[in-house]
């Protein structure tokens, strides 16, 4: 008789897992132990391996869906042997009980700015688990049990339908067959990529993290990175700029946006926008430009800032906040920001944090340029700085992330030729 | 093709068979010249005379147990007994010996004899003449029981059940007996083990046998006003249970409701959910609901009587139930 493989919990707190690469195919002979398939989980790509020796007669999930754990993702048998009923259970096949990774991950990485510059999205793979001499059958955790038919679990399975954004018709909200037939089918993980962006379906990893996070802050958990930044380069840049064209008129603020979405380009996670099931993670750079008005706030969009050339903002955004002022912007001329810019430094504050934009991930706030003593090769010199802070939805950016964009803006602003290279 | 009642069906199986076959013959109280309690026998002793119709004291064991001695020797015999109800006198007959024989023999001997009768409740006929045993017998390993539904599946069941080898309960249905219905004027037979599908259906499966299969398909044309569509089963073979049958309708449907007139507990009800929920787990949207009598001797009163049957309405409201409506 065929024996079934199912989606092992290879972490306490895995409830689903992706299966992301078959390692397998259909057909081929496995030897207990041999790698089935790699599988996302809450917080590692981890390995699932044959219990059984044989043939690997049918996979009923494709790579990239979503399985909660104990769902069948295989079967194994003889070769030519029927799967039964193509899903039904046989009586004895237990999967092994998940064995305890030995450390405990926290499932969120900590925000660090000290990590690298371009930080890893995948946390270090938890220890694989070692079989266990328990034969109980792994059982969906019941803190996080969906309700649902057997049947409705298995279209959803086929279908790589996660069941926790369906809603139930059936008694106490179970979820049957109706249902997931009538949820729209999730393409199995793919990325859509639409003009000018590109959704990329939430990881495990991902919405463990935002579901976390926004438990512990919400409704976005934001967390704020400073950095202060050397502007004497970028000071001479400016005199040196408007020397060369005297008509023209350019502020630290437009050099800023064209510095930003140049960072952007290089850090899409932090050019994204936060969907609830989705992270969209944008190609394009919008910067929206905080401007007060009188009744409140507005922020003008300079559309494509990464490839307009500073004159060009520079006009744009005074162009664009003088008719804001006159509040004669048109919707689309203030909407589909990617990234947000909000500069007091004109007020003489020194230091202060934006409040992000949603669906945006992040907003960049501006503090004023002021000459500071600040030791340069041992001694105290006096040099322009600025105030930098970040704000960073913890959903779509983590610590590391956001300290890696503010740490390539910082250089920019800092090496201003970065700029026109 | 001839409308046939349900009891001349039984009689047509009955004459057919024994004109082809000089070893069948009938026994049982009043079945030779009183042409049987239920007139199914009409006619026969005339026809194949007092060898082969043979009339009996009211003795059940006694003649039950010749029966299968005439079997283990060669004949066939088919034994009637007035109803199931007083075949408890001769359920050692049946249990210890003609069930057993063949193993007990290492397949030297066999049981080729068939017991048949009503089974069930009739009309006001009291707790000891209105009991549904057919998961007794279906518990048995060596004994197939089959409960035909229409005058069709009665003939053509029942000329098996003589032909088959091994011991056959069948039970035919009290209030059947009056039923008609088209029956092939050509000689057929139905293989025991095989299910009828009496309705076909796509929104829930109603899985019944016998006296349950009218109000199943009762339930079904009124269930079909409502926009549920209905697939009813009609089991015909308790054991050998085609499962093939139940799990294709449960693969189609993904909801079942299972129909019978015994009581509950541990009935043939229970074991066709043993089936789907082992074999179909996945395929189940809903939890598997049976209807069957109430778990009470069966009153003599009218009113109460009807309220423990079960019946259309009590279906319907089970399917209303598995399919998640109201």
């Amino acid at each position: 008789m065929a024996t079934k493989v199912v989606m092992e919990a290879l972490s306490p707190t895995m409830e689903e897992g992706r299966l992301v690469e078959w390692k397998k195919k259909e057909g081929d002979a496995v030897q207990t132990g041999d790698v089935l398939a790699e599988v996302e989980t809450d917080k590692a790509v981890m390995e699932l391996v044959a219990r059984a020796a044989g043939t690997l007669l049918k996979q009923t999930v494709a790579a990239g869906a979503t399985v909660p754990v104990a769902e069948t993702v295989a079967w194994i048998g003889n070769a030519g042997e029927a799967v039964p009923g193509g899903d039904s259970a046989p009586a004895a096949s237990p999967a092994p009980a998940p064995a305890a990774p030995s450390s405990s991950h926290p499932a969120a990485p900590a925000p660090t700015a000290a990590a690298a510059a371009v930080p890893s999205r995948t946390a270090p793979p938890a220890p694989a688990p070692a079989p266990t001499a328990s034969t109980a059958p792994t059982a969906p955790t019941t803190g996080g049990r969906v309700k649902a038919s057997p049947l409705a679990k298995r279209i959803a399975a086929d279908r790589g339908l996660d069941l926790n954004g369906v809603a139930g018709s059936g008694p106490e909200g179970r979820i049957v067959k109706r249902d997931v037939e009538n949820a729209v089918p999730k393409a199995a993980a793919q990325s859509v990529t639409g003009s000018g962006f590109s959704d990329i379906d939430l990881s495990p990893m991902r919405k463990t993290i935002a579901k976390r996070l926004a438990q512990s802050i919400g409704p976005i958990p934001t967390y704020y990175l400073t950095a202060e930044v050397d502007m004497e380069r970028a000071h001479e840049a400016r005199e040196a700029l408007l020397a060369l064209d005297s008509t023209g008129k350019f502020s630290f603020n437009d050099l800023l946006i064209r510095a930003a979405a140049t960072a952007l380009h290089l850090h899409p996670w932090v050019n994204a926008w936060w969907m609830d099931d989705k992270v969209r993670q944008w190609h394009e750079v919008h910067i929206g430009v905080a401007v007060a008005v009188e009744e409140g706030l507005i922020t003008p969009v300079v559309r494509h800032a990464d490839q307009k050339t500073l004159r060009a903002i520079a006009g744009e955004v005074r162009e664009l906040a003088g008719r804001a002022r006159e509040k004669k912007l048109k919707p689309e001329e203030y909407t589909g920001a990617t990234f947000s810019i909000s500069n007091l430094g004109m007020f003489g504050i020194d230091e202060f944090t934006a409040v992000i934009n949603p669906p945006e991930a992040a907003i960049l706030a501006v503090g004023r340029i002021e000459p500071k003593p600040v030791v340069m090769d041992g001694a105290v010199v006096v040099r322009r700085r600025m105030r930098m802070t970040l704000s960073c939805d913890h959903r779509v950016i983590d610590g590391a992330t956001g300290a890696a964009f503010l740490k390539t803006l910082v250089g920019m602003l800092e090496n201003p030729l970065a700029l026109v290279w | 093709m001839a409308t046939l009642t349900y009891r001349d069906a039984l009689n047509a199986a009955l004459r057919e068979e024994m004109q082809r076959d000089d070893s069948v013959f009938l026994m049982g109280e009043e079945v030779a010249e009183y042409d049987g309690a239920y007139k199914v026998s009409r006619g026969l002793l005339r026809e194949f005379g007092p060898r082969r119709v043979v009339d009996t004291p009211i003795a059940e064991l006694g003649f039950t147990g010749i029966g299968v001695g005439a079997a283990m020797v060669g004949l066939r015999p088919i034994v009637e007994v007035m109803t199931f109800n007083f075949a408890l006198l001769a359920i050692d007959q049946i249990v210890n010996a003609a069930a057993k024989i063949r193993y007990m023999s290492g397949g030297q001997i066999g049981c080729p004899m068939v017991v048949r009768g009503p089974g069930g409740a009739a009309l006001q006929l009291g707790a000891q003449h209105s009991q549904a045993f057919e998961s007794w017998y279906a518990h048995i390993p060596g004994l197939k029981v089959v409960m035909p539904a229409t005058p069709a599946d009665a003939k053509g069941l029942l000329k098996s059940a003589i032909r088959d080898d091994n011991p056959v309960i069948f039970i035919e249905g009290e209030m059947l007996y009056n039923q008609k219905g088209d029956v092939p004027d050509e000689e057929y037979l139905i293989p025991l083990g095989k299910a009828d599908i009496k309705r076909p259906g796509k929104d829930v499966t109603i899985i019944c046998h016998s006296k349950t299969v009218a109000p199943a398909l009762n339930a079904a044309k009124t269930l079909s006003d409502e926009g549920i569509d209905a697939e009813v089963i009609d089991l015909r073979t308790i054991t050998p249970l085609d499962q093939d049958a139940i799990l294709a309708s449960v693969a189609k449907t993904n909801r079942v409701v299972v129909a019978e007139e015994g009581w509950g507990f541990a009935g043939v009800g229970a074991q066709v959910v043993d089936v789907i929920q082992r074999e179909a787990f996945d395929q189940l949207d809903a939890p598997v609901i049976r209807v069957h009598q109430a778990d009470v001797p069966m009153p003599y009163n009218k009113h109460l009587e009807k309220a423990a049957k079960a019946d259309a309405t009590r279906i319907a409201a089970a399917v209303h139930q598995v399919c998640y409506r109201n």
